[in-house]
């Protein structure tokens, strides 16, 4: 892929067959798309969840809190991934660091760059914040999600994640 | 936990030939890079190629080349080819069926999802972004500084 870097910031890559996308931050029209690709790919529709986390996120700490979609150039402009983080401080004793809590690309679409785009995009984000440290977490179980960070450079952390049920 | 040793030199054969695709590399040349039995490597690559990972080349200038997708390729794939990453108790092991048995089964299998998440979770092809990301003046074949 070539890519250029817009006037206004935003990162386009273009692909060999000429499409391409920008990864931007969301805007209010976009949550049904994001919902639905959501729920594509992790099978649980959270429409509601999605629309208030993004009106919380124009409301307080806009400077620490991202929310970007992958549109494609076309003219469909459809939205191809999203990826939605913040940085959070000193919960369970860590120093303030970035969190990747979403991040999806439509099936039909992967292995092009958008997810690299987006996870670019979040980090430098987190750079702007000043904070040095990115953190997801991911299912076991979620073979091309953890592959997908890994390849990015994320390795495991100093913490275990622990649970239970409560009866 | 320590691999063992047939599946650390499948790695380490897996990985030096999926990081010069464009080479034939021969065992002797693994072996003596690696400081590890050449006999013992003969038969972890014999291993490596009947499950599709490596190809012999045959001639005089015959070795091995890579064969398998290291984007698609993960750690695990080649681990599991000589060991099981799964290993614990059971039913029919001693001692399995009592409260202690079933209680230390239960965290050996908490480790063991952890253990195969990892595994699973990388490709040959991270492994080489890393290590090139690591070394970039030094030439991966030579352990020398690049010449470029």
């Amino acid at each position: 892929m070539t890519e250029n870097e817009t006037s206004q910031g935003t990162f386009e890559a273009a692909g060999q067959s000429g499409d391409g996308f920008v990864i931007r931050r969301a805007r209010r029209e976009d949550i049904a798309a994001v919902a639905a690709l959501d729920e594509q790919v992790s099978g649980v529709a959270k429409d509601a969840y999605l629309s208030e986390l993004f009106e919380s996120y124009q409301t307080r700490r806009a400077e620490q809190r991202f929310f970007y979609v992958a549109e494609d150039s076309g003219e469909e402009h459809r939205i191809l991934g999203f990826a939605i983080g913040e940085i959070r401080a000193w919960e369970f004793g860590s120093t303030p660091c970035g969190w990747v809590f979403a991040l999806s690309v439509e099936p039909g679409v992967r292995e092009e760059g958008v997810g690299e785009a987006l996870l670019r995009h979040m980090s430098d984000g987190f750079r702007r914040a000043g904070v040095r440290k990115l953190r997801t977490m991911v299912r076991h179980r979620n073979h091309l999600l953890l592959s997908f960070f890994r390849s990015e450079g994320l390795k495991a952390g100093p913490y275990l994640q622990l649970e239970k049920e409560l009866r | 936990m320590k691999l063992q040793t047939a599946s650390r030199l499948a790695l380490y054969a897996v990985l030096e030939l999926a990081g010069h695709p464009e080479r034939q590399i021969s065992a002797g040349e693994i072996s003596r890079k690696y400081g590890i039995s050449a006999h013992h490597l003969a038969k972890v690559l014999h291993a490596l190629g009947r499950a599709g990972h490596v190809r012999a080349v045959r001639g005089a200038s015959g070795g091995y080349v890579y064969a398998g997708n290291a984007k698609r390729t993960t750690l695990r794939d080649i681990i599991e080819l000589f060991e099981s990453l799964d290993d614990r108790h059971g039913p029919g092991e001693p001692g399995a069926e009592t409260p202690v048995g079933e209680a230390l089964d239960e965290v050996l299998g908490e480790t063991n999802a952890i253990i195969g998440a990892t595994f699973n979770s990388i490709t040959l092809a991270t492994i080489l972004k890393q290590i090139a990301a690591a070394a970039p003046d030094i030439d991966a074949g030579t352990g020398q500084p690049d010449a470029r």
